[in-house]
């Protein structure tokens, strides 16, 4: 990719863009946040952030096409890392409020509130992380930090997909996925201190 | 495994600078928030909290250059308070890279902010912080204060907290006014009682002064601690806390 940017972030009108843009630079890579979805498709990594609200950020990721973005990527084996709210769009729907809203669809499942006593689930938490995950490579026993409310508590493991659950209050819910060059976290590798910037670089890696 | 008791350095920012004194040995320069930022990110804070106090448009702006050049360096969540009112207040320091934002009398002012605050970025981006003191004659026995604990506010600081998570905050930052300051401990009455009205994270705040205070606020209801002059004097180090916490059979995340 002669003079293209190595890494893309998203931009769909959702987020702090700039700490996960600052999160990849670091790695030592070329970044570029931007909302072209040509761009987006054609560089060499794409990470799809997202902060509040799922029906939100969904219509903002249906405005700069991100959904065939995604999916022409994943055909492609481009690497894509989804974060949080990002994470949450690529399973069926979503539910928050008791209004339903579609989502990408690229994973069974339905986002829902936790069942936890305390919400949000505020804070640095552990994972128990897949057999052979290449994302949580040197970091399995750290903490990362989490902020959400909803989450997919039903993701069927099979050969070519990789789930790394964590727990709060009691509910047990997908924290992260590697399926092809597809991967999500429901936590926020930017704002994980070293951990997280050995996530980011294990991911970066691949490239 | 639970979700660890985050330890929350607090710093005071006045027109860009550090305004309580600290003794931290190996700084260039002692009043820099962005390196002392830095420094407690290293020795394993789980969040900053950054209190811009300035009055001032000039300073404020100051302080959003801070906030901007923290976000470039530490990458561990920043909250960022004072003199926050409006959508638009929140959009600008959201923008500057922190994570959350708290607000105070802004709320008190006007509790119909908190809504179209959390409406709009979501309720985690939203911390009540609530200066509370000791008022017999109250129905909780404790009652919100502004102007630096000076005022009453005429509230009810338990029914405040509650009706901040109707309106839509995600956290609730308690700040013990007779107790801030004195290092004589939190006021663990108090974060029960909050801790008993409202479901969302609880940081608590004010008195700390040795480590030995910090499990007794997490056994109150406390899910982090908050603490800005034990941590400026370099009278504790947040590993300290640390330590004291985990010995007392807390969960705690080692940076």
């Amino acid at each position: 990719m002669s003079g293209g940017p190595d890494v893309v972030v998203l931009d769909y009108g959702s987020g702090n863009l700039r700490s996960a843009e600052r999160a990849i630079a670091r790695t030592g890579v070329d970044v570029l946040v931007t909302s072209d979805p040509e761009v987006a498709v054609a560089a060499p990594g794409l990470v799809v952030p997202g902060v509040g609200a799922y029906a939100a950020c969904m219509a903002g990721l249906r405005a700069v096409g991100g959904p065939d973005v995604i999916a022409a990527r994943q055909e492609a084996g481009r690497p894509t890392l989804a974060i949080c709210v990002g994470h949450q769009i690529l399973f069926e729907a979503g539910i928050e409020h008791g209004v339903e809203a579609d989502g990408c669809g690229v994973w069974p499942g339905v986002v829902e509130q936790l069942h936890a006593e305390r919400l949000p689930h505020m804070g640095w938490n552990t994972v128990e992380v897949a057999e052979g995950s290449r994302l949580f490579d040197g970091v399995a026993d750290d903490r990362f930090y989490f902020v959400h409310s909803y989450g997919v508590r039903a993701l069927e493991e099979r050969p070519g997909r990789l789930v790394t659950w964590a727990e709060h209050g009691g509910d047990r819910f997908v924290a992260g996925v590697e399926e092809g060059s597809l991967w999500s976290t429901q936590f926020h590798p930017e704002k994980s201190g070293d951990a997280g910037a050995r996530l980011v670089a294990n991911w970066v890696a691949t490239l | 495994m639970a979700v660890a008791v985050r330890v929350i350095p607090c710093l005071d920012v006045h027109a860009g600078r550090v305004v309580k004194g600290v003794n931290f040995v190996d700084l260039r320069d002692a009043g820099d928030p962005v390196e002392l930022g830095a420094v407690y990110d290293a020795e394993g804070a789980d969040e900053l909290t950054f209190l811009d106090i300035s009055a001032s448009t000039e300073g404020r702006e100051t302080t959003l250059d801070v906030v901007r050049r923290t976000a470039e360096t530490v990458f561990i969540p920043l909250t960022v308070g004072g003199g926050v009112g409006s959508v638009a207040d929140v959009d600008v320091l959201l923008r500057a890279g922190a994570d959350k934002v708290a607000i105070n009398t802004g709320a008190i002012r006007r509790p119909e902010v908190i809504g179209e605050i959390t409406r709009r970025f979501g309720n985690q981006v939203l911390v009540l912080s609530v200066d509370a003191r000791r008022a017999p004659g109250t129905p909780s026995g404790f009652e919100v204060t502004t102007h630096g604990g000076r005022r009453a506010a005429g509230i009810d600081a338990v029914e405040w907290a509650r009706r901040g998570v109707g309106e839509g905050v995600g956290e609730i930052l308690l700040n013990s006014m007779d107790a801030d300051g004195t290092t004589a401990g939190f006021d663990l009455e108090m974060i029960a009682a909050v801790r008993a009205a409202v479901d969302v994270p609880l940081i608590a705040s004010g008195g700390a002064g040795r480590v030995e205070d910090f499990p007794p606020a997490v056994e109150a209801g406390a899910d982090a601690v908050l603490a800005a002059t034990v941590f400026h004097f370099g009278t504790l180090r947040v590993a300290d806390v640390k330590d004291a916490i985990a010995a007392a059979g807390h969960p705690v995340r080692r940076a």
